[in-house]
């Protein structure tokens, strides 16, 4: 059965469309000609484990085509028999160049042993390894999770599985920036929690996740870190990190931050301009935030709305009546989005910290963050899946349900041509890693907002389906070579949050996440098929080329050819040192450079116009214009006038002198100060 | 005082030289021969060539008796009209104030004045749109009050300014502004109006700014985004009070910096020992500036109200005008004379007394190159008029801040120097032509502010403010000479070329010869009346356009997630309004919901799918 399967990999065609559903092993034939599927392709698009499954070792009752009961199990036995399979036939229907896994020494090898032993070896041959600078045919040998020799001819000891990669890209794997899987909305959390969120990003070709810790205001950063870490390591199916959002600042939060940047190993705190009355921060706080984390050497993320313009248009909304989704685009235009990107920019250029702007979802913010960039300011912006993928217009749906499925904020842009323009941007540099902002609640959360938009909880999927629409909207419409592809998706990420190169990198040492991608693979996205537990997709129906054919996650074959094999709590917290050098390289020069100085003068020693003493200015800029007229009464500035001959002994001459300022001017040199020449 | 000028068939040839090349140089030569010349002294040498028939003036006065100067006529010979629009020659003839006639070979009654223009060039008289003469500031004033500030406008060539009325946050708009009214009527010397800054807002604000509109003649407010804890407006004030302007026909100017950052770069800059005026601009980079005036655009265009933003002091503040300009959005930049005519490397000056006469908020741009980029985007018209934010300080005043560079009082000087800085920086370098001289100084705030054409335009039924430019004119700016009474001028020593020759305002000649016959309390009050066509045409259009409609969509009857309403603030959005009072509601539709459907444990578990109960609902809850 295996060895007959090899040769039809081996011809050197495009890929049919999409899977023909297998309808048992038999069928995985060569009798079928390259277009011979396309019929009938389309009845079913569910990958059905359970066709593979009938008739392999360890049998397990057959899987009907329900996906949530594959979600139940703790850890899903999909085994290999020995020689080769390659799952879901249907979609490199005939031979074309596919990888494959073979057991050199012919055994059988089941999953659930080696995850016992940790050390499994694996060889990838015969790929293309695709890192973000180059591309080279190589073989990449495996052991223990990490990579350990990259090059041609390796020596390996017997006994190795090998997956042959027959020219395949071979690439690191995924890493996604954004995801928010225990956000909790008004108590309950997402529908797709860490175990069915990491699930979906392996299926994808993403081999880590970032996700956001969201405390309350109030709540304690370290407490709300430890519980997501404890979740996650309970159930995360990859390796994860943390960024920590800070609700709101106060005194009482640096110490909490500094901790979590020195020991808990998290270098990357996201802060908002939106939300108001709850998380958005004014500029003076975000000034101070900005300037504390710069000390730290942290990643400073921006969710860049204008909080207050928001609420003032959406009681405008609900106002006129409007109270369905539409309400949400519509009381959130992208002009405040690239008003907020523009203003965290300038703080960030104020303070000399690098900002990181989550969520670019609009042409205009987008060019904000691309403007920024040319003028030198270290920024980076991250589209999301959905951004990249679909516009806004949607929210106009007469569906209720669909509608709602679309609401994350900021929205996506009704402009339809946003997601080109987005791609673009990725391509050329000016946007630099794609996160998901996947954040799933189920159409029964989305309702909690049926009667009125602003309660409609945020967050749409994406992160199985980010890698694949890079793909098909910025490589494969020709905007994005391989390598950049690589960048945006992977090697980015880990330099701007410091994992590089453990992470982000097919190189000897990196992490052995490696993704082995077919670019001509063909999948049309829809909720029935898809890993997150969600009810519905906002891509649903959209095809997608280019897609994982096999995902190796620390190590382990964790997907092939449409199957996952994945265990809760396998995944590891990556922690991440602070002043990673892609941010904070510039910035340590420009600290150098921007050191002022004063102007050394002699004491103005003039006439100095009497101010009775008002009561306490308490603003920092009292400068211009105080009090008009009522204040105080004029004429004592005459009466200064006569004082003024006491040279330079002014009331305020308790204060201490600022060294620098030479305070004492040798007698007749002060001529010039008071010159009005 | 009344003037004759040579009749002469042909203009005497000195006339004519002045316009040559060599003029310049000659002027140039007798400047240095007599530096002590007043700044509108100007070239009295050279205008000699003019002559005035004063024995012809005073037999007219003899023979009748109507000196009454109201009813003043004049005739202006021989001119070149520059409207904003398009230059000819014509003679224009005036009466009581205002142009009756303009055309050639007029008639007009015996025995009026004529001034021979020779055909230079007659423009409508300058309007500074941004002034704060006599300024109540700590106590004191400004030391130009509104009799010594119109002359120095009068002697550049303005002959109209608009003021700031600045109410104490707190205290009555309408007070203060009759408080304004009563100063200036008692002293001006050419018409003005005024601007009245919101410094703060509440509803009894609200309903002053209403009946300023409606029954005081002011169409345009200026709020601030610095001056944190004192004028500064907050995000959600700022939009109420656009919206509030947008309906009522105001234009709103703002003051564009974000005080927030700037108040803790301040503090940054005294810790680390910085409290000289090169801490000004140091704790005010100009980016500050531009980011305001990108979120000014920004809130301005989402409640679809007019924008003005006073003072652009930099070349990326001016660039964000310009980009949202080109984006459509209703917005007007107004540099000043100071930003047009110089920079802010002083404020690194050794002089403490010089480096504080330039303290101004925003400040001059320390990058030399801003001038220049400023006229061009002038020239091009996306900045759209040019102020002078005239605001003068002794230097003792200023030395209320010596120690500490955030009290030195903020202003520089520039009303009277305002028009010459645009002749030499714009139209002399080939920037600009006359006609858009004429719309910047001139038309372009006339029509903001709803006054077009009885200000800003040579047209019959005008004000006659007239002009008669000097192109050739050159003068060095010198403290020594102006006629303010400040004894800094920030664009000391400069050399510009174009003055006025003969200003005329409300029909008299104010400035011939260099000397001025300005009478205080002759300034009439101008009313602005709300709605300028100029800025809100397009408004009112896009409000038409801009009206939002719901989806209609059958009720969503699908399942609706349990949530505890008393987990407050439970989410970002939930934040602004759910107020607990609601929560009941929510929960009794719940219960509604659960009935319907088949028996389930009240919570379900997230992520399962609720099963709709036979039938279904509608298509509502149809996922696909």
């Amino acid at each position: 059965m295996s060895d007959c399967r090899r040769q039809w990999n081996r011809e050197d065609e495009l890929p049919v469309y999409l899977a023909k559903p297998s309808t048992g092993p038999n069928q995985h034939r060569k009798s079928h000609g390259m277009f011979s599927s396309v019929e009938g392709a389309y009845d079913s698009k569910t990958i059905d484990f359970d066709q593979y499954a009938v008739g392999r070792k360890g049998n397990r009752s057959s899987r009907s085509s329900s996906r949530e009961r594959i979600v139940d199990g703790d850890f899903e036995e999909y085994e290999i028999s020995g020689g080769s399979i390659l799952g879901s036939r249907g979609e490199r229907d005939h031979g074309r160049p596919g990888a494959e896994v073979t057991d050199q020494a012919g055994k059988e090898c089941r999953y659930d042993e080696q995850n016992n032993g940790k050390t499994e070896r694996l060889l990838i041959k015969g790929g293309r390894v695709v890192n973000d600078d180059q591309s080279l045919y190589a073989d990449i040998y495996v052991e223990d999770g990490l990579i350990k020799q990259v090059g041609e001819n390796l020596i390996v000891p017997g006994g190795v599985k090998v997956i042959e990669a027959n020219g395949c890209m071979v690439i690191p794997g995924g890493i996604d920036v954004n995801t928010c899987l225990l956000k909790p909305y008004l108590g309950s959390p997402p529908v797709d929690d860490f175990y069915q969120g990491t699930k979906a990003a392996l299926a994808g070709g993403t081999t880590m996740i970032i996700d956001h810790v969201t405390p309350q205001p109030g709540d304690s950063l370290l407490e709300a870190f430890e519980k997501w870490q404890e979740a996650a390591d309970k159930k995360s199916c990859c390796d994860y990190s943390l960024h920590v959002d800070i609700p709101h600042w106060h005194e009482g939060v640096k110490e909490e931050l500094e901790q979590l940047v020195q020991d808990k190993g998290i270098n990357s705190f996201q802060v908002y301009m939106a939300y108001k009355g709850f998380f958005q921060m004014s500029d003076s706080q975000l000034y101070e935030s900005f300037s504390f984390l710069k000390e730290l050497g942290a990643v400073v993320l921006v969710h860049a709305e204008n909080g207050d313009l928001i609420a003032q248009e959406q009681s405008k909304i609900l106002g006129m009546g409007i109270t369905g989704p539409e309400g949400h685009p519509l009381s959130r235009p992208e002009e405040l989005e690239a008003e907020a990107v523009f203003r965290a920019i300038t703080l960030g250029n104020q303070v000399n910290c690098p900002v990181y702007i989550t969520k670019v979802m609009s042409k205009s913010a987008a060019e904000t963050v691309a403007n920024a960039r040319k003028k030198g300011s270290v920024v980076f912006g991250e589209p999301i899946t959905a951004s990249l993928a679909t516009d806004g217009s949607h929210y106009w749906s007469k569906n209720w349900a669909k509608a709602a499925a679309f609401v994350t904020s900021p929205p996506l842009s009704p402009d339809q041509t946003t997601p080109d323009h987005l791609n673009s941007l990725l391509a050329c540099g000016d946007l630099q890693v794609v996160g998901s902002g996947h954040c799933a609640y189920s159409t029964s959360q989305k309702a909690i907002g049926k009667d009125n938009f602003t309660l409609i909880p945020e967050g749409t999927n994406g992160v199985e389906e980010r890698m694949g629409f890079v793909w098909d909207k910025s490589v494969a419409m020709g905007k994005m070579d391989e390598n950049q592809f690589v960048a945006v998706t992977s090697t980015n990420a880990a330099k701007i949050f410091n994992l590089y190169p453990r992470k982000g990198r097919i190189a000897v040492g990196s992490d052995a996440d490696i993704v082995i991608w077919d670019p001509a693979k063909i999948k049309t996205i829809t909720a029935k098929t898809q890993q997150s537990a969600l009810d519905y997709n906002i891509f649903e129906g959209m095809e997608c080329r280019g897609g994982p054919v096999y995902v190796v996650s620390q190590g382990r074959i964790v997907f092939e050819e449409g199957k996952l094999q994945v265990q809760q709590g396998t995944g590891r917290f990556i922690s991440r040192k602070p002043f990673p050098d892609i941010a904070y390289q510039r910035i340590q020069f420009r600290n150098k450079l921007m050191t002022k100085q004063g102007v050394s003068r002699g004491m103005y020693d003039g006439p100095v116009y009497d101010v009775p003493a008002t009561p306490k200015y308490i603003t920092p800029s009292p400068s211009a214009k105080t009090s008009p007229t009522t204040h105080q009464p004029p004429p004592i500035r005459n009466l200064h006038q006569s004082n003024f001959s006491l040279s330079g002994s002014q009331t305020d001459d308790n204060i201490p002198r600022r060294s620098g300022h030479r305070i004492v001017a040798p007698p007749g040199g002060r001529s010039n100060i008071t010159n009005l020449g | 005082m009344i003037l004759f000028w040579n009749t002469g068939v042909a203009p005497p040839a000195g006339v004519n030289d002045t316009r040559h090349p060599a003029g310049h140089e000659g002027g140039a030569r007798q400047r240095q021969s007599s530096p002590v010349c007043a700044t509108t002294n100007i070239r009295k040498e050279q205008n000699k060539d003019i002559c005035i028939n004063r024995e012809r003036i005073m037999s007219y006065q003899g023979k009748k008796n109507i000196p009454k100067i109201t009813s003043e006529r004049l005739l202006i010979k021989g001119g070149r009209i520059v409207n904003d629009d398009q230059s000819f020659y014509a003679d224009i003839y005036m009466e009581d104030g205002v142009i009756k006639q303009i055309g050639d070979n007029l008639i007009v009654p015996g025995g009026v004045k004529t001034v021979e223009a020779n055909g230079k060039m007659v423009i409508p008289g300058g309007i500074d749109i941004h002034t704060h003469l006599q300024m109540p500031f700590r106590g004191t004033t400004t030391v130009d009050d509104f009799s010594q500030g119109t002359k120095a406008a009068l002697a550049g060539g303005t002959t109209m300014i608009v003021d700031h009325v600045i109410p104490e946050p707190g205290a009555s708009l309408v007070e203060a502004f009759e408080r304004w009214r009563e100063w200036a009527d008692e002293k001006t010397c050419c018409d003005y109006s005024l601007h009245v800054d919101i410094t703060h807002w509440s509803d009894s604000t609200k309903l002053e700014v209403e009946s300023l509109i409606k029954e005081k003649g002011v169409n345009s407010f200026q709020v601030y985004m610095a001056y944190k804890d004192l004028y500064q407006m907050s995000n959600s004030e700022l939009y109420e009070i656009f919206t509030f302007l947008g309906e009522h026909g105001g234009i709103a100017q703002v003051h564009a910096e974000n005080g927030e950052i700037i108040a803790e770069e301040q503090t940054r800059m005294l810790e680390m020992g910085i409290t000289g005026p090169e801490g000004h601009v140091l704790s005010r980079p100009e980016e500050l500036e531009a980011e305001a005036v990108f979120r000014a655009v920004t809130i301005a265009s989402q409640t679809n109200c007019p924008l003005y933003v006073t003072r652009v002091m930099s070349k990326s503040a001016a660039d964000i005008i310009s980009q949202a300009r080109k984006k459509g959005n209703v917005v007007f930049g107004e540099p000043i004379t100071a930003s047009l005519g110089t920079d802010g490397t002083h404020y690194w000056s050794k002089n403490w007394a010089k480096a504080a006469s330039f303290v101004t908020s925003p400040p001059l741009s320390p990058d030399p190159t801003t001038p220049d980029y400023l006229n061009t985007l002038l020239s091009s018209g996306d900045l759209s008029v040019t102020g002078s934010a005239h605001c003068t300080f002794t230097v003792a005043q200023k030395a209320i801040g010596k120690d500490d560079f955030t009290q030195i009082p903020e202003g520089v000087n520039g009303v009277e120097e305002r028009m010459s800085v645009i002749w030499d920086k714009a139209v002399v370098t080939g920037k600009m032509d006359e006609n858009m001289f004429v719309a910047v100084t001139s038309t372009n705030a006339a029509k903001i502010l709803n006054l077009y054409p009885r200000k800003g335009r040579i047209a019959v039924g005008s004000d006659s403010d007239l002009v008669i430019w000097d192109t050739d004119a050159i003068r060095t700016i010198t403290a020594k000479t102006h006629h303010s009474a400040a004894e800094y001028n920030v664009l000391e020593g400069m050399e510009l070329r174009g003055a006025p020759l003969l200003v005329i305002c409300q029909g008299k000649i104010v400035l011939e010869d260099g000397n001025l016959h300005a009478t205080s309390g002759t300034g009439r009050f101008i009313p602005c009346t709300p709605f300028p066509d100029f800025a809100y045409k397009r408004v009112k259009a896009r409000k038409q356009m801009a009206t939002l409609k719901a989806v209609p969509r059958g009720m969503y009857d699908g399942p609706v997630s349990e949530f505890t309403a008393m987990s407050r603030g439970g989410t970002p959005s939930a934040s602004t309004r759910s107020s607990p009072t609601k929560a009941p509601l929510r929960n009794l539709h719940q219960s509604g919901f659960t009935l319907s459907g088949p028996e389930e444990a009240p919570i379900r578990p997230a992520g399962r799918r609720i099963v709709v109960p036979p039938g279904g609902r509608s298509n509502i809850t149809s996922l696909s």
